[in-house]
């Protein structure tokens, strides 16, 4: 059998590790630059990235948390590209959760290559400049005379040796200044820039990769929690004799509240989340638990309960939308006089987003194994779980339990999908508290029920647009209401407009309104926060605006750009008009913008800018006379600067732009009286493989520094579809998902 | 509970069960292989593709009292120290993105490929109904499918 093979393999690399001395550790400094990796590390303590055995074997380690995104491979591409290794002979292991010596170990914003760039690049040279001190002393020949490169230190003659000869001497070189290291062309990268597979793929593909939810801990029982339906509500008693004597439970108790684990609303923005009222079922085994769930009769306390129903919500927005008004974001010199002036065409429309749910394919689970101590103070627990900031659970447990941060082990282990969710933590102190209750080693799973159920949503929300076009055909005035939600009075993670946005940025004649509805569902970050919907509105109402100028969309968009010029120089974060104009411009010539399309059939452009990264789409879709519609392609331009793993980029834009499309096409999460009206994937689908598109994936390799890849790619996906489902219809959807309003997507 | 006599990737194998056990536990937290995941427990997703008699079936819904032949998981698809040709096309084609549903990709792909040497876009869709992948890799998938049906019949020296 292949896993044989592969765990021979496997067991070999490790002997040669740990077998007489052989290993070496080269110990970097701390990289004295900003990022990652430096901004938990208060003194000069060491980081380990990299390690060679003698028979070369080259280890590095990624230091951040993976969830689909790549960055277990990205990130040692680097080091390994400024180190002179062949790519062949590195050997990539997941960091331990440690932020002494990794630093922000956070996988989130899309913006892990961009802070540790510069990181990964220290430790590569630092590892490179202490084996050519090595080859130096060992060959008798000038530092300067050597260079590494393919795993080798070569000297001009021609002679050579391999890191593997040199590791045991390079381990004792003094660690270089990092102020005094020098770097690699750009232009001789051999390793960065190409196309490398996901380190992590032989295991995947022959099942032996270890998520989350395939931890398997001696002694470990299995643990399954119900929370109240409606959210906020408290567990009094459930019909416990009953559950206890079904086979395979061991246990079953109720869990109160405890706001000390950390307040929900406020659950992203510190990565914790407050332990939710329910029921605790421990057993044997995970079909024993949820068996037990499933006959679970629970009185509820649903006084503090959600009330949250959807259907009014939408009511109250339009209700808010025809009276106008709310918070003032962005307030142009002019807006109303434009649209009183008579010669202004003026356009309005409503447009509408719902809640969606993260459905990351692994369900929410953690496991935990809490170990009391012979004084409080030497408590521990030891946790295991895939998140995308795992060091942040120690915190909940110091808060929630009182053991002490530095009792806790944290295992960081590969996500099953993130997309945002496992930025939070209910789940994990929910797999804390069992397991504190039970004094066992307890692996929590949730259902795929409890996973909808208990998600933190993508907020939903409604805007109110209007605008007015002079006669010359150009923008006169941008009217924007955005109508979200807040929780406390604060607007929930993804809700709401800085009033800085496509195309107020490079347009002064706009109003921005805002105004907040409570809500009670749990929202939270989801792939692309707020952009992801914006975009939307923006991006299709800019091109209802070009068909009422009579204008080509493009030219329309691009004119909006004005000149080239970033918005705030220097500043990655801030729009680079040039950039925007140039992925546009790639974008329509690579779809064939303009081409005679068939009946039915139409093109449609979008262009976003968030996480740093200039993106333009253009969709071809056909729709038939009953609204099926189809996607036949996606062409997609991008400047994200240099690219570090080609492969990976291009894995990372498909994935956006179908996973857009499945959202925009498909998904709802709807409450009702608080309830989440979705149970599982019946009521809540993601897009079948029948209807994927072809994509085409190009991007422009400006002088940027690397940016990440992992979300904006999936904004300006939406708006492309329902422009091209115009140009092929004539017909506006203001609407997401398109299944509401009569769209089906094949 | 009862006592059940499974084969799974050629080894024989008795389990303590309830009867209405899915496979997908005994297979995961009875037999210790974790290949095999856990998406929905409603057959919507296919995570949890295994063959049962060479055909695939998703076990999260099929009964350890119910099952009728051997059964294939992920761990056991290679033969020997050779790599399915789909495992192969997989890593070729870069495929994975968090990699949780691509067990069940392979496990229904293979499926496919046991009774279709040469599927089509719409044979593979077919086949892959099935089967969700939330990090959208489809367009891969599609492209390692066809590679790997041409691996498979040169395989079997007719390709």
């Amino acid at each position: 059998m292949s896993m044989n093979k592969i765990s021979r393999r496997g067991l070999f690399k490790a002997s040669a590790m740990v077998g007489g001395g052989l290993m070496l550790k080269l110990s970097l400094p701390v990289n004295a630059m900003e990022g990652d990796a430096t901004t938990l590390v208060k003194s000069n303590e060491l980081n380990f990235y990299v390690q060679i055995a003698s028979d070369g074997q080259i280890t590095i380690y990624a230091p951040n948390p993976e969830m689909g995104q790549g960055i277990k491979t990205a990130l040692p591409m680097i080091i390994a590209e400024e180190m002179g290794a062949r790519w062949e002979d590195v050997e990539v292991i997941q960091a331990p959760v440690d932020g002494k010596k990794y630093g922000l170990q956070g996988s989130g914003g899309s913006m892990s290559v961009f802070r540790n760039f510069d990181t990964m690049r220290t430790m590569g040279a630092s590892a490179r400049e202490m084996l050519i001190g090595a080859a130096s002393l060992l060959m008798e020949v000038e530092k300067k005379e050597l260079e590494a490169k393919e795993s080798q230190v070569v000297h001009g003659s021609g002679r050579s040796m391999s890191f593997g000869q040199l590791a045991s001497v390079a381990a004792q070189q003094p660690v270089p200044d990092p102020e005094q290291l020098s770097y690699k062309d750009p232009r001789s990268y051999t390793i960065l820039g190409s196309s490398v597979g996901s380190v992590d793929n032989l295991v995947i593909a022959t099942g032996l990769s270890k998520f989350g939810i395939d931890v398997d801990v001696p002694g470990m029982k299995y643990a399954s929690y119900t929370r109240c339906p409606r959210p906020g509500g408290k567990a009094l008693s459930f019909n416990e004799e009953e559950i206890k004597a079904l086979p395979g439970v061991i246990d079953a108790f109720i869990l109160q509240p405890d706001a000390s684990s950390g307040k929900a609303s406020m659950a992203f923005l510190r990565g914790l989340a407050a332990l939710q009222g329910g029921v605790a079922i421990v057993g044997d085994d995970t079909w024993s638990v949820f068996s037990a769930k499933s006959k679970l009769k629970v009185n509820w306390d649903e006084s503090g309960a959600s009330r949250d129903q959807w259907s009014q919500m939408i009511e109250d927005a339009r209700d808010i939308a025809a009276k106008g008004g709310g918070e003032v974001k962005k307030a142009g010199p002019a807006v109303d006089a434009a649209f009183a002036d008579n010669n202004n065409r003026v356009q309005e429309g409503f447009y509408e987003f719902p809640y969606v749910a993260h459905v990351c394919m692994e369900p929410m689970n953690c496991t935990v194994d809490y170990r009391k101590g012979a004084t409080a103070d030497l408590d521990s627990m030891e946790i295991w779980l895939g998140s995308q900031f795992p060091f942040q659970v120690k915190e909940i447990a110091e808060n929630m339990l009182g053991v002490k941060q530095s009792n806790v082990t944290v295992h960081g282990l590969r996500m099953g999908g993130g997309f945002g969710r496992r930025a939070v933590h209910d789940f994990a102190a929910e797999a804390m508290a069992i397991s504190h209750r039970s004094g066992l080693p307890v692996k929590l799973t949730w259902t795929r029920t409890d996973d909808i159920h208990n998600d933190y949503f993508r907020v939903g929300g409604f805007e109110n647009m209007k605008a007015a076009i002079s006669p010359d055909g150009k923008l006169a005035a941008w009217d924007q209401h955005y109508i979200g939600f807040a929780n406390n009075g604060k607007p929930v993670i993804g809700s709401g407009l800085r009033g800085n946005e496509l195309p107020m940025v490079a347009f002064d004649n706009a109003r921005v309104t805002q105004s907040m509805m409570p809500v009670d569902t749990a929202c939270g970050a989801w792939r692309a926060p707020g952009s992801n919907t914006n975009a939307f509105v923006e991006q299709s109402f800019i091109h209802e605006l070009a068909n009422l100028a009579e204008r080509d969309h493009a030219e329309f968009l691009i004119e909006l750009m004005g000149s080239r010029r970033w918005i705030k120089d220097g500043n990655i974060s801030a729009l680079n008009t040039g950039r925007a104009i140039d992925v546009i411009k790639l974008a329509v010539e690579k779809a064939g913008w303009g081409k005679t399309m068939p009946e039915g059939s139409g093109l449609g452009l979008a262009f976003y800018f968030c996480h740093a990264a200039h993106v333009a789409e253009v969709a071809e879709v056909s729709v038939d006379a009953d609204r099926n519609f189809t996607v036949k392609k996606i062409t997609a331009a991008i400047d994200v600067g240099p690219i570090i793993n080609m492969s990976g980029a291009i894995n990372q834009v498909q994935g956006s732009i179908v996973d857009g499309l499945s959202t925009m096409a498909l998904q709802e999460i709807t409450m009702s009286n608080g309830r989440i009206e979705q149970d599982n994937f019946h009521q809540y689908s993601v897009m079948r493989i029948a209807a994927t598109p072809e994509i085409d994936v190009h991007f422009i390799q400006s002088d940027n520094k690397p940016t990440g890849l992992g979300e904006p790619a999936l904004p300006p996906l939406a708006p492309a579809v329902t422009n091209a489902i115009f140009a092929a219809t004539g017909e506006r959807i203001r609407t997401m998902p398109l299944s509401k309003v009569g769209y089906k997507l094949v | 509970m009862s006592r059940y006599k499974l084969q799974i990737n050629g080894d024989d194998v008795e389990v303590d069960a309830t009867p209405d056990m899915p496979l997908l536990w005994v297979i995961r937290d009875k037999l210790k292989l974790s290949g095999t995941k856990f998406g929905c427990g409603i057959a919507q997703c296919g995570a949890c593709t295994v063959h049962v008699d060479g055909v695939a079936v998703r076990s999260c819904v099929l009964p350890v009292s119910a099952v009728s032949g051997p059964v294939t998981t992920i761990e056991g698809l290679a033969d020997g120290n050779d790599l399915h040709p789909l495992q192969t096309a997989w890593i070729e084609h870069d495929v994975p993105q968090c990699g949780y549903c691509q067990a069940g990709q392979i496990m229904s792909a293979a499926a496919l490929l046991s009774t279709n040497s040469q599927p089509s876009d719409n044979d593979i869709d077919q086949a892959l109904a099935g089967n969700y992948c939330r990090c959208g890799t489809n367009v891969r998938i599609r492209r390692a499918v066809h590679t790997a049906a041409t691996f498979y019949n040169a395989d079997k020296g007719n390709g």
